[in-house]
């Protein structure tokens, strides 16, 4: 059995460790790439969102690879999400593909039926209190792959080399793939930690951009927002531009709810997001539709300069988030753009929204510092080098 | 004369049309060129270039240069820009310019179309488009074509409407089935255009201007302000007059040039990296290639001029766009072909 799964951001260095460590063989797909769009497209109903696509693609790169099983996690509620792994499994019987699907969910509400899938994967070498101690080992690496992104977050609009901050990011994330020890992952945190006070150290005069930027907190469809390909590279895009980002949702906190049934919290829960969006959607409307507009309040008590909400066309628990969120801009005076993700690769059209948006929150800033005296539009609009 | 002022020089270059603007030092606009991009932004830009030259002569000094639209980065790089603005913030500053006082400015182009929200002359909000181009100035184009009308006849015929009939305006393709079976009805040509004008307008509020608090004064702009029967629509709509500034089709070039204005007004001394008139004769070679360095494939733009690298773009991580300025851009295609 040689076991493959969907790609979703950096979520293969968790499930790659996870398999590694019950010594099942995993098949780890090419990245997302045009290749695996064009792939998945051609299996994929018109009409489908883009994750399904980019998973079906996934699938036929890695079957080129020896993958036999596919393992995807389902889900109960109105999101699409939770019929993939049964419509992914017809559509590449059908496409002539021999793939083995198995769907970690509980069927008709059975723990004891998705114990069994689980012991499937896992072989009969494995007794439970390994596959307990691998889960626990893989979401540990999660909280460390998250704690390093948060930290790789906040250094890009503050270190002065962009090209060294990416490719700290990359050491660290290929440093935690490969180590199977707590103590290498802490070690890597603390790496990249000392990595970043070191390089700021040699910023010769701290300008307020560099110490406080605009911050922006990104919301949406989850996959949209976890897989770079999939939102454009957004968050680094905006890095770049001298924003400081944070996401609602992160891979631990999405498995502490989702797969650990919220006994584990991760890096950032998402707990308390329903909560959050109460006063606005006091109900589940599918998917992370709740979330989205939970996350929004959160980071607009937060004090964040903006917000922008990312989902895939045809996403309906994001369109109903959608038609709330003007109701939260309104109540919290704080800007909120929808960008919609399709099978278009064309940067230009998210640049330009972005480059926009950055523009307008921009604006905002100064008018509060200089409280709007002695300012004409020129200071505002045209801020800086770009 | 000409040639002893100075001038900004604003170019925007969208995916229907350039546009190019020569404004002077007393902000007023010296020349306004449109021309049809036709896919060919670079030749576009050199041929409009040319035809400043013929109009304005040599002699002419310009001391800062600004570009906007959906290729300002490959204007940029052929002009030498001093400024690279995305096109919100460029029509906002134009407008706001032309009358500081304006609240909202509506901008239909080619393929795109937008809402700017300002107040007290900083942009508060906006919108664009986003997956579907119904509703633009590509599909009047098209419209007009099928009737067999001249787009410049287009709005005044549909003035002259008495009852303008209902057009479904969600779809481009449902929009024009619905004009086909009321023309076969018999309706006349004014009274369906006026409904296609309707119909265009209500799709834009609905779609672009959804929760957008729409105030006056409100300005129009973009190509298809052009059109008397879709700014009277938007009248009509909106219960407000709405105003269609003198610039209106070169509104993103012109607030290119006021952008450049700002940044070279603010320091004077520094000299603007226009490469000069001459630029319309250089020969430019642009090429396109798949990295094969990681995963990503990122699709790479390079631009040389006289086999030495001007600019690169579309690499995630930065080794090509890092790499620029010599002969073979600091790469050789040994990296390329590296990893897999």
């Amino acid at each position: 059995m040689k076991v493959t799964f969907p790609h979703m951001g950096d979520a293969w260095i968790v499930i790659q460790t996870l398999f590694e460590s019950l010594n099942v063989e995993v098949v780890v797909p090419p990245t997302n790439s045009k290749r695996t769009l064009t792939l998945g497209t051609k299996l994929s109903p018109e009409s489908a969102c883009l994750p399904l696509k980019l998973n079906l693609g996934n699938y036929v790169e890695a079957a080129d690879h020896g993958a036999d099983t596919i393992v995807i996690t389902g889900g109960i509620g109105p999101c699409r999400f939770g019929l993939y792994g049964e419509v992914e499994r017809q559509i590449l019987g059908e496409a002539g593909y021999d793939y083995d699907v198995v769907i970690l969910e509980p069927p008709d509400g059975s723990i004891l039926g998705l114990l069994k899938r689980i012991r499937y994967l896992a072989g009969e070498k494995n007794s439970w209190t390994q596959i307990a101690k691998a889960l626990r080992f893989a979401y540990r690496k999660s909280v460390a792959l998250d704690r390093v992104e948060d930290l790789i977050h906040a250094a890009r609009p503050r270190l002065p080399q962009p090209m060294e901050t990416e490719k700290l990011y990359e050491d660290a994330k290929k440093r935690l793939s490969q180590t199977m020890t707590d103590q290498g992952l802490q070690e890597t945190v603390s790496w990249v930690q000392k990595s970043i006070c070191e390089r700021q150290k040699e910023i010769p005069c701290s300008t307020d951009q560099k110490t406080n930027p605009l911050r922006i907190g990104i919301i949406g469809e989850i996959y949209t927002i976890l897989d770079p390909y999939t939102s454009g590279d957004v968050e680094r895009y905006l890095g770049r531009l001298g924003v400081e980002v944070d996401r609602s949702i992160y891979i631990s906190g999405w498995t502490g709810n989702h797969v650990f049934q919220g006994l584990a919290p991760g890096y950032r829960s998402i707990k308390s997001y329903p909560r959050h969006a109460k006063p606005f959607l006091p109900h589940f409307v599918g998917g992370h539709g709740q979330e989205t507009v939970g996350a929004a309040v959160k980071f607009a008590q937060e004090g964040f300069d903006g917000i922008i909400q990312l989902f895939p066309l045809t996403c309906m628990p994001e369109i109903v988030a959608a038609s709330i969120l003007p109701k939260v801009q309104e109540a919290y005076k704080i800007p909120i753009m929808t960008l919609i993700i399709d099978e278009h690769s064309g940067q230009a059209g998210v640049q330009t929204r972005l480059e926009a948006f950055v523009d307008l929150l921009e604006r905002s800033n100064l008018q509060t510092i200089q409280s709007g005296i002695g300012q004409t539009r020129g200071d505002v609009l045209s801020v800086g080098e770009r | 004369m000409l040639g002893n002022d100075k001038y900004f020089l604003g170019v925007d270059v969208g995916s229907v049309s350039t546009n190019i603007v020569l404004l002077g030092s007393d902000n007023k606009v010296k020349e306004a060129l449109y021309l049809r991009t036709q896919g060919r932004p670079m030749q576009t830009i050199q041929e409009g270039i040319r035809q400043l030259r013929t109009k304005v002569g040599n002699s002419v000094k310009i001391i800062g240069v600004g570009t906007t639209g959906s290729a300002r980065q490959l204007a940029a790089t052929l002009l030498g820009a001093d400024v690279v603005k995305n096109e919100i913030t460029a029509h906002a500053v134009a407008a706001s310019r032309v009358n500081p006082k304006v609240q909202t400015i509506l901008e239909i182009g080619g393929q795109d179309s937008k809402i700017i929200i300002l107040r007290d002359g900083v942009v508060s909000d906006f919108a664009m488009n986003t997956v579907c181009a119904a509703g633009t100035g590509s599909f009047l184009d098209q419209q007009a074509a099928r009737l067999g009308i001249p787009i410049e006849e287009f709005g005044p015929l549909a003035l002259q409407a008495k009852h303008p009939v209902q057009i479904a305006g969600r779809c481009s393709v449902f929009a024009e089935s619905d004009m086909i079976h009321k023309q076969q009805l018999g309706h006349s040509l004014s009274d369906i255009l006026a409904g296609l004008c309707q119909a265009m307008v209500r799709n834009y509020l609905n779609n672009v201007g959804k929760n957008k608090d729409i105030r006056g004064p409100i300005f129009f702009q973009g190509g298809v302000a052009a059109n008397p029967g879709i700014c009277k629509a938007f009248e009509e709509e909106l219960g407000q007059p709405v105003i269609v500034p003198e610039n209106y089709g070169v509104m993103g070039a012109l607030g290119a040039a006021y952008l450049a204005q700002e940044k070279v007004g603010m320091r004077s001394e520094t000299l603007t990296r226009f490469r000069g008139l001459h630029l319309a004769e250089t020969q430019f070679q642009a090429n396109s290639f798949e990295c094969s360095g990681c995963a990503n494939r990122c699709e790479i733009v390079e631009i040389k001029q006289d086999g030495i690298n001007l600019a690169r773009w579309g690499d995630r991580c930065g080794k090509w766009s890092a790499a620029v300025g010599t002969s073979n851009g600091g790469i050789g295609h040994k990296e390329e072909q590296r990893g897999a």
